[in-house]
């Protein structure tokens, strides 16, 4: 709990006691032993007394102080709360560097006159921000240090970066400041960072329209567009369903990283290799989220490089600021209401504290109801013959090597440089328990159609993500009390464009101006779902809503309702198609299927996982808890291993779990956790829901910087 | 006492490297670069010495291109309490480098250089050694565990060499270059982070120093090292004896 200082105002008609009885900090342990010690305990109203060790701490703490005297009472016992009591018209300033905050919250009226309460409080904020201009205050509390900021966004990504950079726009628009922060778990911005990726310039050109001029990574327009159909041996051309004029072919990562640039350059700060592991409340309001300890060894204990997590706290709340007089001056604080404490959640698909939070806040019933369903994408980017190369051009494919029952297909795009991007999608309701979306995708390889342009080439980076396929039917409501869910955690791509950076950079965008308005005029984050709702990312759901679920029926009536809604329809059906089984509960009992044989990789066109992994750049601190936690340790040997014959040593495209043959020959999970790619697919795919994704240290996980 | 540590910002140890198309280099753009490992690590150890009394200040300096100062700013938020930048835009061995550290050392005048044993691109293990020689200063290379008497003005250093650990005491001042057992570096933390924002980073240039880089080494050709070959099961001693004869030409 951390004590902290409340002003006092001229006429003052509230002023402080002590509530809570926490120990206080060990800051405060200081003024409580400095009181102890030297000062006499007296009853309000006498003079002199604590003045020269509160001077000492205004010294210590950074703490500038007006025209200060103070008073105190102590009661005998160990302090359990100090009435310290002040001069109506004090003013207590923190500067950038303070130590302290100030909360009014906690203020209750005693007496007009003279007030002033060290309260234990868990809350802290920079009261004085406000006239000092933009300004950070540190405060030490018992468990590590807390900063705060206005905004905080979790996940340096295109919704979080496009969020931020809105944010200082507006600021400067309006002539204002608001401190915005980024934390992002990756080791640098851009390096969790996957996509295909066809890109629509949209939401870029809302938000950076100058962006053909600033040297942004997206040159490579889209030359020709393909759609296929594959079988073992062949490929069928079916007309192309997409309508790429006007995108570009881009390396996201790449992308992102000059968002991440450009957000600098406003004024925003990004913190890669912090990972937010918890969110912090009070009551039940997000006040901000806490980063996670570095340094702690595999059995739990600390090792020597040990650092406590820092807690990244909201802007003060509530707090009205009665005209204020500067003790030696005349000027005049403005009258204003401070609201809002905004918390932006942009951890892309699944995002581990975004989830709580729908939970916590029942988001997904709040809003379209229908649970979330995702698919598996697994990429390489290959360097290519030049002859073969043709920058611009985008295929997409169908059919083998998947049955008629699992939806998913590849994508082939041409960067410049010789690069071209190959992935393979998998959605994750597929039934057979034997499924290997990697191996899938390296079958997928050796097909003629694409093993001609591969032939020649080389592998230069590896990577898999789960993206969102629930559409407009899944999107939750993404605003709880204290902040809201922007980008792909919440859930916005386009699935039948296969898009979805410019809806979650929009959604960022939407989210930035709410919490503006939010925090300048005090009007209520629900302004962003509002927002959301006249968007052109409403429309766009909306008419794509009934693609994939027709897919639920297999292959074909999938593909014939699909070429219904495009060409015929266009999104105006009155119904819109409900989604299936959720993800984990669509895996069949093993005995079901038989096991499926996969070829073995032959190192130039197919490779084994440690082959592929190595390329993806992923490292962890090896000695740290493994970041994957089973909520009840059994149920893999109980149950995944019987029924589903282990599924997760299947769909996991990092190899992080295995079953291995213990001492006794039982076969028992092994988690390598150290391999892990964020994908995050375990957590969406285990039939139980048994495996937890929680975040590990911050700075591990992949490298990637050309996916 | 003042402690100089120079750092050196190379491609990140987790990323793997590719060698350009044209056999020049290895490909750096678009590529994460950090601190070298074992400049961290002398970074620690200064700081560690600055944390018990022994010394005043710890200065970090990096010599490169522009991006060295995102480097500068890690060890900033390290601890160390200034930075100095010496911009320079090519390649730079070690030779140049150790005589614009000397250079540097005749303006800062520390009492310690703690430099990393070798950086993890090019391997050479050499600027500890060339500055020492150029400075005349004792040395104490791959050291494994350093101790510092303020009274006697010496440092002892266990050093890690091929027989064992040699124990060696250096009179002060003296480069000591880090090997990894030394210590575990610390984490940059957050608040540290923001806090090293407003430290000083001075930025010189060669010219600055009156250093005249000279370029003594070429680089040739970069190629990858040759790849694994598939092993053969053979049937019988005999078909190996051949093979080994014949075609490994190792009997």
């Amino acid at each position: 709990m951390v004590t902290s200082f409340v002003h006092c105002s001229r006429g003052l008609r509230r002023s402080c006691s002590i509530r809570g009885a926490k120990m206080p900090s060990s800051y405060f342990s200081e003024l409580r032993s400095a009181v102890q010690n030297g000062i006499r305990k007296s009853a309000a109203g006498c003079d002199g007394g604590v003045q020269s060790s509160v001077e000492v701490l205004v010294g210590q703490g950074k703490l500038w102080s007006g025209n200060l005297r103070c008073f105190h009472s102590v009661p005998s016992s160990a302090v359990s709360g100090l009435n310290v009591l002040l001069r109506p018209g004090t003013v207590f300033h923190s500067r950038s560097d303070s130590q302290l905050g100030l909360k009014r919250d906690y203020c209750s009226g005693v007496s007009p006159g003279y007030g002033l309460g060290i309260r234990n409080s868990r809350n802290c904020s920079n009261f004085s921000r406000g006239f000092l201009g933009k300004s950070r205050s540190f405060s030490s509390s018992g468990e590590g240090e807390s900063i705060q900021y206005d905004v905080v966004i979790v996940g340096a990504g295109p919704a979080g970066l496009s969020a931020a950079i809105r944010l200082k726009q507006m600021c400067r628009g309006k002539d204002s400041d608001l401190s915005v922060c980024v934390v992002e778990k990756g080791a640098e911005v851009g390096a969790h960072i996957l996509s295909g990726n066809v890109f629509e310039p949209r939401a870029l050109d809302e938000l950076i329209p100058q962006w053909k001029n600033e040297e942004a990574p997206i040159n490579v327009p889209v030359s020709s567009d393909k759609f296929w159909f594959l079988t073992k041996d062949r490929a069928f051309s079916l007309p192309c369903p997409f309508d790429n004029k006007g995108n570009y072919v881009i390396s996201l990562s790449q992308l992102v990283r000059w968002l991440g640039k450009k957000a600098e350059e406003l004024g925003v700060e990004i913190y890669p290799g912090f990972a937010a592991s918890e969110v912090l409340y009070d009551d039940d309001t997000v006040v901000g989220i806490k980063t996670n300890d570095m340094g702690i060894s595999k059995d739990g204990t600390k090792k020597e490089t040990f650092q406590q997590g820092v807690a990244l706290k909201d802007f003060l709340d509530k707090v009205t600021r009665e005209e204020v007089m500067m003790p030696d001056s005349s000027s005049t604080l403005q009258k204003s209401e401070i609201t809002g404490r905004i918390t932006l959640l942009a951890e892309g698909c699944r995002g581990s504290l975004s989830e709580k939070l729908l939970r916590k806040f029942n988001l997904r019933e709040k809003g379209h109801g229908q649970h979330q369903t995702y698919a598996l994408g697994i990429k390489e980017v290959w360097e290519i013959e030049e002859h073969k190369h043709k920058p611009g051009s985008v295929i997409h494919t169908l059919g083998w090597p998947l049955d008629n029952k699992t939806y998913g297909g590849s994508f082939l795009y041409h960067m410049n440089d010789r690069q071209v991007s190959l992935g393979f999608v998998v959605a994750l309701n597929y039934g057979n328990p034997y499924l290997n979306p990697y191996e899938e995708f390296q079958k997928l390889k050796h097909h003629p159609a694409i093993k001609c342009l591969l032939d020649g080439g080389s592998v230069l980076q590896y990577g898999a993500r789960t993206l969102n396929e629930g559409g407009f039917q899944s999107i939750p409501f993404p605003v709880f009390p204290g902040g809201a869910i922007i980008g792909c955690s919440a859930g916005f791509l386009n699935v039948p464009k296969i898009k979805g950076t410019h809806t979650a950079m929009k959604s960022g965008m939407l989210a930035a101006e709410a919490a503006f308005s939010a925090l300048q005029e005090g009007s209520s984050m629900d302004m962003y779902w509002d927002a959301l709702r006249k968007s052109w990312i409403w429309e766009e759901l909306r008419l794509a809503r009934n693609y994939r679920p027709a897919f639920e029926y297999g292959l074909l009536p999938g593909l014939g309702v699909s070429a219904f809604e495009h060409y015929v329809f266009k999104g105006r059906l009155p119904f819109t198609l409900k989604h299936g089984k959720p993800d984990h509960e669509a895996t069949d009992v093993a005995k079901r299927h038989p096991p499926i044989e996969y070829p073995r990789p032959d190192g130039t066109l197919s490779f084994d996982v440690p082959t592929s992994l190595h390329r993806s750049n992923t490292n962890h601190d090896h000695d740290q808890p493994p970041h994957l936690r089973l909520r009840d340790p059994t149920v893999p040997e109980r149950v995944n291993l019987p029924e589903y014959a282990g599924p997760e040593s299947r769909y996991c495209p990092a190899r992080v779990y295995e079953y291995v043959p213990d001492e006794e020959g039982k076969l028992k999970l092994h988690i390598n956790a150290q391999n892990c790619l964020h994908c995050k697919a375990c957590d969406i795919k285990d039939p139980k829901q048994n495996i937890e994704w929680t975040v590990p240290e911050g700075g591990g996980g992949p490298g990637y910087s050309i996916m | 006492m003042k402690i100089m540590v120079a750092i050196k910002r190379v491609v990140d140890y987790a990323v793997k490297i590719r060698v350009k198309p044209d056999k020049s280099g290895v490909e750096t753009q678009n590529v994460k670069m950090s601190m070298n490992p074992f400049c961290e690590i002398a970074l620690e150890e200064a700081l560690r010495i600055k944390e018990s009394g022994l010394a005043s200040e710890v200065v970090a300096v990096s010599m490169g291109p522009p991006q060295c100062v995102d480097t500068i700013r890690t060890g900033l938020a390290m601890g160390a309490d200034r930075g100095i930048h010496v911009e320079y835009p090519d390649a730079l061995y070690p030779l140049s480098v150790a005589k614009l550290l000397k250079a540097l050392v005749e303006v800062e005048k520390p009492g310690l250089l703690i430099l990393g044993k070798q950086a993890i691109d090019d391997d050479c293990n050499q600027t500890g050694q060339m500055l020492a020689g150029l400075l005349r200063w004792p040395q104490g290379t791959f050291a494994s565990k350093v101790i510092l008497d303020k009274e006697k003005q010496a440092a002892t250093v266990d050093r890690e060499v091929d027989g064992g650990i040699e124990t060696l005491s250096l009179d002060l001042p003296a480069v000591i270059t880090t090997d990894l057992r030394l210590n575990q570096p610390r984490y940059a933390t957050l608040p540290n982070i923001m806090k090293a924002k407003s430290k000083v980073v001075k930025k010189y240039t060669p010219q600055d120093l009156n250093v005249e880089i000279k370029a003594d080494l070429e680089v040739v050709q970069v190629t990858e090292p040759p790849k694994r070959k598939v092993g053969v099961v053979l049937s019988s001693v005999d078909e190996l004896i051949d093979k080994l004869k014949n075609e490994a030409r190792v009997i």
